[in-house]
């Protein structure tokens, strides 16, 4: 009980002299709570929302029959619905179409339209039917009817009656909007049609995407799966609806994880500003430790009464994280909905849900991070002797254990150790490990570098310094370097990670940008919607476009989806005419290729993306099978390529082979050279001129790399964002350390003044330290950070979204948040400065005031 | 050397501390003031070295008033003329001892030789390189006696400076004071309520309500 009182007063008596301090953690835990709860939040709800809708698609079926290409012959359809233990057999067919007009050339300029039976879907997937006028119960037939979701309405900006145009290859048609639908999920674009309408309409004639099957009750399920799949070979994929789910799962999680530890950044240097506070706390408070010590405190009671100061701080900071967390992630998915950038959400308006164990999960991360910070300087409080703790002068031997360089070699060769560990679950898991260990080990060596670095300057300017300012300035750092390094450790994590996190984006953004200098060598590229599963232009139309004057050369390509693993996202087939003298001239190779003469003749060469080789194991020189035409066919992996457009994998070949295996002639997109003197704006008239002109999406390469860029810097806005959080806190940090130092000066200040010094030699002397030591952890701050952005550039970005990049450095960029880190660093100390010497003089040199 | 003209100083509660108090203090003299705890000692040291100001009357300085000096002026005839000796001793940590001596030349700007010659002065002969950690009481007391006297100042205010020590240290560093003092041909006040400390000055004053006195048991000793 008493000690209780004891313990109370003690906490509320710091609180009180030391309110400020106190706020400034309590902020910089609530802030890193708040960022990771909120996207954390917002990504659950999106993906959820996500996975929900994908489901809503399928019903309440309880197998479904693909293809491994996006659409099959129809002729499956009888054998199954008749297919011994199938209840009922629902046909699909599910495709996008483009929308004409302004939204033409854009990501979400797509419209997915899902035909059905409404018969048999009525049984499967009720909430998925047209809601035909009242007085028109057959416009679910009609064969010109077509029923949108609200969301779809609201996009496309029309309601029932209204005509909707839509381009099918290189035609426009139109629809007419007979209705709603039954129930369709906020948010949500969808169309949806008759089958047979749709499949004579969009001229998918005897095709279909998948069959959803309902088993007859009794049936077990995985032993029926297991016969059909038997039965149907490996042309089709026999799936269920927990496949789908891991598929969705797959498309977004290292996107997601990703996020969620960057957002964990904010925290982590959270983490140094509470350490830095505490440290600076403890030693401040060693005399009346010390003194409670004598008085009878044992070691347990001063190491609970520390660790409680710092739970008090972690509770109240995490508890208001949680809620400005929740208030965050509710206003962001009100106003901007789920997607933050990455794309992986189109276009998903999902509603906040509060999850009790997130935020136990965020709370306790909060008070983890805060108790992390705390318990060095409560040992270290608590192991004091306190014959040498009430001794004057002893401040700095205090956290000397922590100046041990063996913890930091540890860790630092644990973080080496941990970068040739390869991913758990496909995510980087001993990447991150590896960043945090770096990040640890290097701040833990900045006590010993910082005193053998200033020892040196000492040394070295020994004979020049004549000031006074001077040899306290570089005696101060020099001899008491845990002190210093503990302001230090604030600036070396905030201003590290800044840098790891700018050089990963910079690579990131340059690499991309040579790699669209190199996939889009054409001057215009040429598009026309899908017609079915071939492309969106036929023989004549390739024809028409290839004999037009203007353009010195034209090449064809062909791309359609491929599903290798069910659980996976579909992966990219690209057929197109690639150099065979030397295929980096077409493709932006990587060093791991064979050259075409050494190329085996009995088989057909594919290049794939990097993703290829980490997913599925296609490595340069192996023999691979893919479904393509009527069977299984054979290819010889002939080289690695980055691909930063598609993370699942993508396959190139020749246009010539893919067309002998499949028989199909149609092609997707048209890349077109200009003659010298023709404008692109001429060409494009020429283009216009043809018959199907007007259905054509005509694209030069610079507004394909400029909106890509575009994307990519929206991709990486929160990434900014939360980037300028992380230097936020630090400089919180940065003053927060600097500010309790130089008040805990104030004896040493009151002194340098009785005996002669200058308030402003005094804040000379400040603003000098600051600077120095700013200086000092700016350069130490560029090396570890660089060191982690090798990590992010060569290891997590490579394990997560599986490419490589090539490292870029910003020095602009970086040169502009050192000098700013610089500036507020000085500033923040001349202020705190100004803070300790208003006081007067006399006042601080009284020991017992 | 040092004179009192009329001050008065009352404290920020507004209770009256020093009334009208005059005296002068003559080049070399050495004098120790004691009086009752509240009575205004450490506040009469704090008006001497132009840290506080009076609320009227002047003090002089070599026939310049100080309490008409902005706080530069005041500094710098503080860093020039003033050596001060504290109570808790006030040596900057991480600053060996010879840097702890050496700040008031450093800060005049003059030449830092005399250290060692202090430090054999003040008992430490060869222990410049050594941190303040590695000291006892008396012997940073000592390191602050050097330091008041390093850059030769023309007055050394010293607030208990033996408060913190064991009576034979005490009269160690006493002694020191004096013999230092006068060996640089400085004038000294000493505020103490020790009569062993007071017993060392060339005169013992009494602060009271009604100004300064000679202290009568001294006199008479």
């Amino acid at each position: 009980m008493k000690r209780g009182l004891l313990s109370r007063w003690l906490l509320l008596g710091e609180w009180r002299a030391h309110f400020v301090q106190a706020i400034v953690v309590i902020i910089a835990i609530a802030l890193g709570v708040a960022l990771g709860f909120s996207i954390h939040l917002i990504n659950t709800a999106a993906f959820n929302e996500f996975s929900a809708a994908s489901k809503n698609l399928s019903g309440q079926s309880d197998l479904q029959v693909h293809g491994r290409q996006a659409m099959f012959d129809e002729s499956l359809y009888p054998f199954l619905a008749t297919y011994d233990g199938v209840e009922l057999a629902n046909p699909v067919l599910e495709f996008e179409v483009s929308v004409p007009g302004e939204l033409i050339g854009r990501k979400d300029n797509k419209l997915k339209i899902l035909a059905t039976d409404m018969f048999r879907a009525a049984m499967i997937s009720p909430d998925l039917l047209g809601m035909p006028a009242e007085g028109k119960p057959l416009d679910g037939l009609s064969d010109d009817a077509i029923f949108l979701s609200p969301a779809a309405m609201e996009w496309l900006q029309v309601k029932q009656g209204d005509l909707l145009p839509l381009n099918v290859g290189t035609q426009t048609m139109t629809l007419r909007v007979a209705g709603g639908l039954v129930r369709a999920r906020a948010g949500q674009r969808i169309a949806v049609m008759d089958i047979g309408v749709a499949q004579w309409r969009f001229k998918h004639v005897g095709l279909l995407s998948r069959i959803e099957l309902k088993l007859t009750p009794g049936i077990h399920r995985d032993t029926f799966k297991a016969a059909l799949k038997q039965v149907l070979g490996d042309s089709y994929l026999v799936l269920e609806i927990a496949d789908q789910e891991a598929r969705v799962d797959h498309m977004s999680r290292a996107y997601r994880v990703n996020l969620n530890m960057l957002a964990l950044v904010a925290l982590f240097t959270g983490a140094f500003l509470v350490f830095s506070t505490q440290a600076l706390s403890v030693i401040r408070r060693r005399h009346q430790f010390a003194l409670l010590r004598v008085l009878g405190l044992t070691r347990q009671q001063l190491l609970r009464q520390i660790l409680l100061e710092g739970a008090t701080l972690g509770v109240v900071g995490s508890l208001l994280g949680l809620v400005s967390g929740y208030a965050i992630a509710a206003i962001a998915l009100h106003f901007f909905g789920g997607d933050l950038g990455g794309g992986f959400f189109p276009g998903v308006k999902p509603s906040v849900y509060f999850s009790p164990l997130a935020a136990a999960t965020f709370f306790i991360i909060g008070l983890g991070i805060t108790l992390l910070g705390s318990a060095a300087p409560a040992w270290e409080a608590a192991s004091a002797r306190p014959a040498v703790a009430l001794k004057s002068g002893s401040e700095d031997k205090a956290l000397s254990k922590l100046s041990a360089p063996w913890p930091a070699l540890i860790c630092l060769s644990l973080a080496l150790l941990f970068t040739q560990i390869p991913p758990i679950f496909e995510l980087p898991v001993f990447g991150y490990l590896a960043i945090a260990l770096l990040l640890i080990g290097g701040i833990a060596l900045m006590p010993r570098f910082s005193a053998v670095v200033f020892s040196f300057l000492l040394k070295v300017m020994r004979r020049h310094i004549t000031g006074a300012v001077s040899t306290l300035l570089l005696a101060r750092l020099a001899n008491a370097p845990n002190q210093a390094s503990i302001a230090l450790g604030g600036v070396l994590a905030s201003f590290s990670l800044m840098v790891a996190m700018a050089i990963m984006v910079t690579s990131f953004r340059v690499s991309v940008d040579d790699w669209l200098e190199h996939v889009l060598p054409a001057d215009l590229y040429v598009r026309a919607a899908s017609v079915g599963d071939q492309g969106g232009f036929q023989l004549d139309e390739q024809k028409a476009m290839a004999s037009l004057p203007g353009f010195t050369r034209v090449d064809f390509f062909r791309s359609l989806p491929f599903i290798l693993e069910p659980t996976r996202p579909e992966i990219t087939l690209i057929a197109r005419p690639i150099d065979m003298t030397d295929p980096s001239n077409t493709l932006p190779m990587t060093d791991d290729m064979i050259a075409p003469v050494r190329l085996p003749k009995d088989v057909m060469p594919i290049w794939v993306s990097e993703a290829m080789v980490d997913l599925y194991g296609y490595t340069v020189g192996k023999r691979v099978t893919l479904p393509l035409g009527t069977a299984e066919q054979t290819f010889f992996v002939a080289g690695i390529w980055r691909d930063y457009g598609r993370q699942f994998g993508a396959v190139q070949m020749q246009l010539a082979d893919y067309q002998t295996l499949s028989g199909d002639r149609s092609i997707n997109t048209v890349a077109m050279w200009l003659q010298a003197g023709t404008t692109s704006a001429q060409a494009q008239t020429i283009l216009r001129q043809l018959p199907f002109g007007d259905a054509l999406e005509i694209t030069p390469s610079g507004e394909i790399r400029a909106l890509s860029l575009e994307i990519f810097d929206r991709s990486f806005a929160v990434t900014y964002l939360l980037e300028m959080v992380a230097v936020v806190i630090g400089l919180f940090g940065v003053a927060a350390s600097f500010s309790a130092q130089t008040l805990a000066r104030a004896k040493e200040f009151g002194m340098l003044r009785h005996i002669g010094m200058m308030r402003r030699q005094i804040l000379i002397l400040l603003a000098a330290e600051g600077g120095l030591l700013t200086a000092l952890g700016v350069i130490l701050g560029f090396i570890l950070g660089w060191s982690l952005s090798l990590v992010l550039v060569f290891i997590v970005n490579p394990q997560s979204f599986h490419w490589t990049l090539q490292l870029h450095l910003p020095w602009g960029w970086l040169t502009l948040v050192a000098g700013i880190m610089l500036v507020s660093a000085a500033l923040t100390a001349l202020v705190a400065g100004r803070q300790a010497v208003s006081g007067h003089a006399v006042r601080a040199v009284r020991e017992d005031w | 050397m040092l004179e009192l003209r009329h001050i008065n100083k009352a404290y920020a509660d507004g209770r009256q501390v020093l009334s009208d108090l005059s005296y002068t203090l003559k080049a070399g003299e050495y004098v120790a003031i004691m009086g009752d705890s509240g009575v205004g000692k450490s506040t009469l040291l704090n008006l001497i070295a132009g840290l506080d100001l009076p609320d009227s009357g002047e003090i002089l300085i070599d026939d310049v008033a100080i309490s008409s000096m902005d706080d530069d002026a005041a500094t710098r005839l503080r860093r020039e003329a003033f050596g001060f000796v504290f109570q808790a001793f006030h040596v900057l940590p991480h600053l060996t001892l010879s840097q702890n001596i050496a700040l008031p030349l450093l800060l005049n700007g003059l030449s830092t030789e005399r250290v060692e010659h202090m430090l054999t002065d003040v008992g430490l002969p060869g222990r410049g390189h050594h941190f303040p950690r590695q000291l006892s009481g008396g012997e940073l007391q000592r390191v602050a006696i050097a330091r008041a006297l390093i850059h030769r100042p023309k007055l050394v205010l010293a607030d208990e400076p033996t408060g913190n020590l064991d009576p034979e240290t005490a009269h160690e560093v006493l002694m020191l004071i004096r013999t230092e003092i006068k060996a640089n041909g400085a004038s000294g006040i000493i505020v103490t309520h020790s009569d062993a400390a007071a017993a060392t000055a060339d005169r013992v004053l009494v602060l009271a309500r009604d100004g300064l006195h000679p202290a009568v048991a001294h006199q008479s000793a």
